[in-house]
């Protein structure tokens, strides 16, 4: 075998290694503190170990040129593909993964959990080499091997906080769920292998030309598969309520970076293995309406939601709806337009996330209701909340009018205007629902508002780094640019089709 | 020799079994046991194809899923009864009818 293909590989070798460090570091630096000990505020060594590691490897993925990923690469006979659109879904994932550790901190502190520090970001990371396999699959069995690594961790976080019965119930719904689907995914892939003979995405799209029994339901099983991880609307039963139950930092992750890392997997293997014209025409007929079913009845329950995080699972599954609108005929610039919808959409969510986790873990409100007057009492986190939830809705100076602009670009140039113009009564519908935490935070009076507390600094870093990309990104089209550079990579996987 | 349809019509039944235990039972130890049916059936799906259709060449590739499609069941196995046994220690019960607590 030639060990120099793992060379092909840096990302995943340099998180492999960082996963590693962290897994020794955890036996020797993470102390159960002993009976009578107070547990001092002063970060403890496993935090700054694990953030440390990942800005490292974040900083070194974001270095372009050190490791030869600027152009497109394979390895293991094809099972892993690489292209520099991938390091940079990577890197935005890295990023992501980043501000959730660093939010992470205040809960993390607790009593019940500062024996099992190391355990939450092993099992993150862990998630996140998972999404990493996936993103670069180049075969069915590389992606479904990557799928449940990222998968099965992604339950043991659900349910982590063992002693509050809401996240136990949420991790029994998650892993259920995620069980039911991999099956119905599994069984599509063996009806494709049954009839192509070969997994290979490649191979795949070459003999699946037209649309015969065996290829439609392989398709479909695959999107229901997929549709579970986006949570695009008819698979999305289980979000609310693994969103509500599970811990708030968990919450922010799944919302983010795992339906993220989906998305742009959904597309590669759309584009590249359901790649024949008939095929194509059926999926972009079944996303078009899973699109405007979740678009539209995210929003509508949305509306009527009290518990902010289950507030957040319906703008997370309208915004999935958002994301799968830039797959829809699969061009090249609605693989750029997800990439920035995807990084917009992760400083936004991840910000409000980091709002909402630092209030709940200062005073253990989490209802809308609660936040009535708290711009009275917290300012500046209001201030930060109403900035993130303005680029989730699209007001115009912040990034998310842009990206969502770039994604409805994207869409009308593949000639799906009516679609376009749903999305975008659906747009003017969601400032209504996220008007209404704005309007709860600075005009509503409140007896007993939430009381004034100084978050910690690794909270504050998280704030600065979202604020910064919410108000940054939108400016002058240069990141939009910059990722556009790379989409070279899908045009020549379109090309070669 | 066993022709494939027959094996192919024992997996599906085998599937639909487990989709149709996995929406009627209360149980969740046996809603996991509906749905490891799914896994097992597809796995016979990829075996069989292999073995019947494409094996002549020396392709490999759906014993190789079915190898690994069962290492990764057992581990999906492993962390589901992990939290049933917590709500377990946590409300006496793992019934999927008490799992109600958040809704709508």
């Amino acid at each position: 075998m030639d060990y120099s293909q793992f060379l092909h590989m840096p990302e995943e070798a340099s998180l492999l290694a960082v996963i590693l460090i962290l897994f020794l570091a955890d036996l020797f630096m993470c102390k159960e503190p002993k009976d009578g000990e107070t547990i001092s505020q002063k970060p403890s060594a496993i935090n700054v170990v694990a953030i440390g590691l990942l800005s490292i490897h974040t900083l070194i993925n974001l270095l372009p040129c050190c490791n030869g990923c600027m152009q497109a690469t394979e390895a293991f006979g094809g099972m892993y593909q690489h292209t520099p659109m991938m390091t940079v879904i990577k890197s935005v994932l890295n990023i992501g993964t980043l501000v959730v550790f660093l939010m992470a901190n205040s809960w993390l502190r607790r009593p019940e959990n500062i024996v099992k520090q190391g355990e939450f970001y092993l099992v993150t990371l862990f998630t996140l080499l998972g999404m990493y396999f996936m993103i670069s699959s180049g075969h069915f069995l590389m992606f479904f091997i990557g799928l449940e690594l990222a998968s099965v961790p992604m339950a043991a976080l659900v349910a982590y906080d063992k002693y509050r019965y809401e996240s136990a119930e949420a991790g029994a719904k998650f892993i259920l769920l995620a069980l039911f689907s991999s099956a119905l995914l599994v069984y599509g892939l063996s009806l494709i292998y049954g009839a192509t003979g070969t997994l290979y995405y490649s191979s795949v799209g070459a003999l699946f030309s037209g649309d015969t029994l065996l290829s439609v339901i392989g398709l479909t099983f695959f999107l229901s598969g997929m549709g579970f991880k986006i949570s695009l609307v008819p698979f999305h039963l289980w979000t609310a309520d693994t969103y509500q139950g599970a811990p708030t930092v968990v919450t922010a992750y799944l919302s983010v970076i795992s339906k993220s890392s989906a998305a742009f997997v959904l597309f590669t293997v759309l584009v590249k293995a359901f790649a024949g014209d008939s095929l194509m025409a059926e999926w972009n007929t079944g996303l078009y309406w899973i699109i405007i079913a979740s678009i539209t009845l995210a929003n509508i329950f949305a509306i009527q939601q009290q518990n902010l995080k289950r507030f957040m699972a319906f703008s997370a599954i309208s915004q999935a709806g958002y994301i799968v609108l830039g797959i829809m005929g699969g061009t090249a610039q609605g693989m750029t337009s997800i990439v920035f919808y995807i990084l917009v959409y992760m400083v936004a969510n991840l910000g409000a996330f980091a709002v909402i986790n630092v209030i709940e873990q200062n005073s253990g409100k989490i209802r809308i209701d609660d936040y009535d007057g708290l711009y009275e009492t917290n300012p500046h986190l209001s201030f930060i909340m109403t900035l993130c939830l303005f680029s989730l809705a699209g007001i115009p100076p912040f990034a998310g009018m842009f990206s969502k602009f770039f994604i409805f670009m994207a869409a009308f140039n593949a000639g799906y205007h009516w679609l376009v113009l749903i999305a975008l009564i659906n747009t003017v519908l969601s400032l209504y629902y996220y008007l209404l935490i704005v309007k709860a935070m600075y005009i509503k009076k409140n007896e007993h508002p939430i009381a004034q507390f100084q978050s910690d600094g690794y909270t504050r870093a998280a704030l600065v780094i979202c604020t910064t990309g919410v108000v940054v990104l939108g400016i002058g089209g240069v990141f939009y640019n910059y990722i556009d550079t790379l989409s070279y990579g899908i045009d020549k996987m379109l090309g070669a089709l | 020799m066993i022709e494939l349809n027959y094996i192919l019509i024992v997996s599906a039944i085998m599937m639909f079994a487990g989709i149709f235990g996995f929406l009627t039972r209360r149980s969740t130890l046996a809603i996991l046991l509906s749905i490891e049916l799914m896994l097992n059936s597809a796995d016979i799906n990829f075996a069989v194809f292999n073995r019947m259709l494409y094996g002549q060449s020396g392709n490999t590739e759906g014993f190789f899923f079915t190898l690994f499609s069962i290492a990764i069941t057992a581990a999906e196995s492993a962390i589901a009864i992990a939290i049933m046994v917590n709500i377990y220690r946590l409300i006496k019960d793992t019934s999927v009818d008490k799992l109600t607590k958040m809704k709508w």
